[in-house]
């Protein structure tokens, strides 16, 4: 999808990514709800844009609330942000982990249909509702459920244990056990200059080493291990989506507003298996989409957030994202080219291994880190933006790479 | 008889207790996996939860789901194995859920020992009592045409007493657990010659499955465990007694329990540990305990004036600690008992003249906690020692002649034919009571 028209994100927020590791996370005691997320965010966002005023349409991604929180329909909830947003239209839309990324894409539309002028777009999931093996049942319902019998039971990580294991087979298991190590290593230094981040406190001395831990397969995958994998979390993300005369009605200058210059949005059959388990066809597919409507390569971006619910999944992404040739991604990632002084830093507050997946808010958090970046308001985990690269690419996967979005943004000048 | 067998019908005597509720939790798990074995699927399994307490069985059933369910929710890797055959369970909640109906509806709640009598083993964790013991050994064999076996989980009296006692020509042995069995990995096995060997093949097999690191012990009264704590909390009653010569009682105690937590980097002081256990339980193990001993005396009057003094300790049902030798604020001392005046002597009424007795901890001493997560803790130990040699603070010889003792005793149990080796010794003191490291250290000299 190419804009017919000047579309602009601004205003973006996160609240903490809340679970373990966090020193605030307690799962004795009684924690915050959706209300205090949705709260939190959508008051934080209209605070910057002049107030609840502006906005025309809400826009609530979310994967799981009707199971982790017993609640569903939460495009009612705009109106408890203020009560001044009542009688507005509101949706939630859902795409399992791509729900967030989902609804920017349907804000984006309302923009440029030109039903609304000013969305505020949420994306918010509460999962440390429920111990994580009943968690990962809830979270099964991203694939397909005829499947879940035979899956593993923690079905996600089973089915990307799966992948790594074909990626062994593929490039051979110790470059890429040592590739996942960086991959974690990555994450989690990037997550220590962001406070907002689930892994900010992590003091681990060798990430590296912990990364390598060998998988067990009797309580956990074959393939994985926990530090591969993104944690149980808690929490929002919000951002505006504005058109020219909602950015002019929000009295924010363009110089703190990021262009979205191309939308790739992609879903595959979630009743098939991948054709080759080392390959992110989908998310191949969206990112060619968003990329040739943007006119550019990947060369020309400055900074790319991408879905790494799992070490491997970050790996399968560089060759994915069309970084480095297939079975290249192990390498591409042990040179160093995606740390945040490589050649294209990659998920620089953490990603999801690191900042936190709050499933339902992860395509959201990752718009609002690139916002964060190309407008120079990142803090600690700022990175360099070259003038001849004034591009950011974030990708959010729904599922075992079945539901895309990729957003390819543009710094302004 | 297989292993399979032998589990097919099993009753645990005293469920309802501390020690009788963790046993009967183990067994239903390990006799779980048997049940869910393929080759077992038409075989009918049964454990007899067995309990003078009807008011108390209700309670237990309802213990017994709740571990059930934690360990479910473990293991449900393996689960989703085990019950791949099952069509309609998909999601892990179903499988757990499924897995918690299997193991319950193996365990019969009952108040009649009648049930025991056609069981192959017969697990029993009743009070320390011999002749009780023997008694119930005795209904139950001369009931059981099946001969079964005792796993009896004394943890003093000895073997081969309730072995002629009950007339159960050797098929009774030790399995004694350290609290809570379903947490604690020890297991103290006390064999005797006449044993069938299969009997002592089983009991391994068991301890294994159950995950069990086992120690083997002679069959002399307290065996490992016991002879050691038992001498232990002697010795220091005994140092308690020598300080309040120049001291209050309530400050010497107060003492020696700081000194055998803090300066020998011990879970918790002896004191503490007494009352955890129970006060009145040492009392009736050293009682049990004496008359096997000729050449030593295990016995306080110290613990006797306090026993007459209503001083019991133990925990109450929800796990908390109620008040003995100390009294206790959140789990924490913060007042010693006085024999002399019947009450709590608030700590924080001497302790810094204690403290001033004591002098100061040296730095290379380290926290419990922190030393047992080291993977050198035998080096930084050693290092704690070292300081307190060098070191002329009350304190640091307190420890030194505490910890001395500890190896002595130790040694003894190998000496004495209660243990098999030192390390024997060691493994009882670093699974079963947590030290970070074993008594029978030649850095403690």
């Amino acid at each position: 999808m190419k804009p017919h028209k000047k579309v602009y994100m601004i205003a973006g927020y996160n609240t903490i990514s809340m679970g373990t590791g966090r020193k605030e996370f307690n799962p004795k005691k009684e924690r915050p709800g959706l209300e205090h997320y949705l709260k939190e965010d959508g008051q934080s966002a209209v605070s910057q844009i002049g107030g609840v005023t502006k906005v025309d349409e809400g826009v609530f991604g979310n994967f799981m609330a009707s199971r982790f929180n017993k609640q569903a329909h939460l495009g009612a909830f705009m109106a408890m942000i203020d009560p001044e947003l009542r009688y507005k239209p509101s949706i939630r839309v859902e795409g399992a982990c791509a729900s967030g990324g989902l609804a920017l894409v349907t804000g984006i539309k309302s923009v440029l249909s030109g039903s609304a002028g000013v969305v505020l777009a949420i994306g918010v999931e509460v999962q440390n509702t429920v111990k994580a093996i009943y968690g990962a049942d809830i979270l099964a319902g991203a694939g397909w459920f005829q499947r879940r019998k035979e899956g593993q039971a923690y079905f996600f990580p089973g089915q990307f244990s799966d992948r790594a294991g074909a990626y062994y087979e593929k490039i051979g298991r110790e470059k890429a056990r040592l590739a996942m190590a960086r991959w974690y290593r990555n994450a989690i230094e990037n997550a220590r200059l962001c406070p907002t981040a689930q892994e900010f406190e992590n003091k681990t001395a060798n990430l590296e080493s912990q990364g390598l831990t060998e998988p067990n397969p009797k309580s956990f995958t074959a393939h994985l291990n926990v530090f591969d994998c993104s944690k149980v979390s808690d929490g929002a993300s919000a951002i505006a989506i504005v058109s020219e005369e909602g950015l002019r009605r929000c009295g924010v200058p363009v110089s703190e507003a990021v262009e979205v210059v191309a939308v790739g949005h992609a879903v595959d059959d979630i009743t098939t298996l991948p054709a080759d388990p080392t390959r992110l066809d989908t998310i191949a597919a969206a990112v060619k989409k968003a990329l040739t409507t943007a006119g550019i390569t990947t060369s020309q971006l400055a900074t790319i957030e991408t879905h790494d619910c799992f070490s491997i999944a970050g790996i399968l992404g560089m060759e994915a994202i069309g970084l480095c040739g297939e079975g290249e991604g192990a390498d591409f990632v042990l040179a160093g080219h995606t740390a945040r002084d490589g050649k294209i830093p990659v998920n620089t507050t953490g990603g999801l291994i690191g900042w936190g997946h709050p499933t339902g808010a992860t395509g959201v958090h990752q718009a609002v880190t690139i916002w964060e970046q190309l407008t120079g308001k990142a803090g600690n985990a700022q990175i360099a933006i070259p003038e001849d690269r004034p591009y950011g690419l974030t990708v959010n996967m729904g599922g075992d790479d079945k539901t895309v979005v990729a957003i390819v943004f543009k710094k302004t000048t | 008889m297989t292993y399979t067998d032998r589990l097919t019908n099993v009753s645990v005597l005293g469920s309802a207790g501390k020690m009788g509720s963790g046993i009967l939790l183990l067994a239903a798990l390990e006799v779980a996996d048997q049940m869910l074995k393929p080759e077992n699927k038409d075989r009918h399994f049964v454990i007899n939860a067995i309990d003078v307490s009807s008011a108390a069985l209700p309670g237990l059933m309802k213990y017994i789901r709740a571990q059930v369910l934690k360990a479910a929710e473990k293991k449900v890797v393996v689960l989703r194995g085990l019950y791949a055959g099952r069509a309609e369970l998909i999601e892990n909640s179903d499988i757990i859920d499924a897995y918690v109906d299997d193991v319950m509806g193996l365990i019969r709640p009952s108040t009649r020992l009648e049930v025991a009598y056609e069981s192959t083993l017969v697990f029993e964790a009743v009070s320390e009592n011999e002749a009780l013991k023997v008694k119930l050994f005795s209904q139950i064999n001369e009931n059981n045409s099946l001969q079964p076996w005792f796993f009896t989980n004394t943890s003093s009296v000895p073997i081969a007493g309730l072995d002629n006692g009950a007339n159960l020509s050797g098929r009774v042995l030790g399995f004694h657990f350290y609290n809570p069995p379903a947490v604690q990995k020890l297991v103290e096995v006390i064999t005797i010659d006449s044993n069938p060997s299969d009997m002592k093949e089983f009991a391994l097999q068991l301890a294994k499955n159950m995950r069990k690191v086992v120690v083997p012990s002679n069959d002399i009264a307290g065996f490992i465990g016991n002879g050691h704590f038992m001498r232990d909390a002697l010795f220091a009653l005994g140092e308690a007694r020598k300080l309040s010569a120049s001291m209050p009682m309530p400050q010497a105690l107060y003492i020696v329990n700081k000194v055998s937590q803090d300066y020998l980097m011990r879970p918790m002081g002896i004191f503490q540990l007494m009352d955890y256990v129970g006060v009145d339980v040492v009392r009736f193990i050293m009682s049990v305990m004496n008359p096997h001993m000729p050449a030593e005396d295990l016995h306080s009057d110290e613990l006797d004036l306090m026993f007459e003094k209503g001083i019991k300790g133990g925990q109450f049902s929800d796990g908390s600690q109620k008040d003995g030798i100390l009294k206790y604020d959140k789990g924490k001392p913060v007042a010693v008992f006085s024999s002399e005046t019947g009450e709590y002597i608030p700590i924080s009424s001497f302790a810094a003249e204690a403290d001033i007795w004591l002098g100061s901890l040296p730095e290379s001493t380290i926290p419990w906690k922190n030393l047992v997560k080291a993977a050198d803790k035998d080096t930084l130990a050693a290092r704690a020692f070292e300081a307190y040699r060098t070191s002329g603070t009350n304190g640091a010889q307190l420890a030194l002649s505490y910890a001395r003792r500890s190896r002595e005793i130790g040694l003894n149990l190998v000496n004495t034919g209660v243990a098999h080796s030192a390390a024997d010794v060691n493994t009882v003191l670093l699974t079963g009571f947590f030290h970070a490291y074993g008594p029978v250290n030649e850095f403690v000299l």
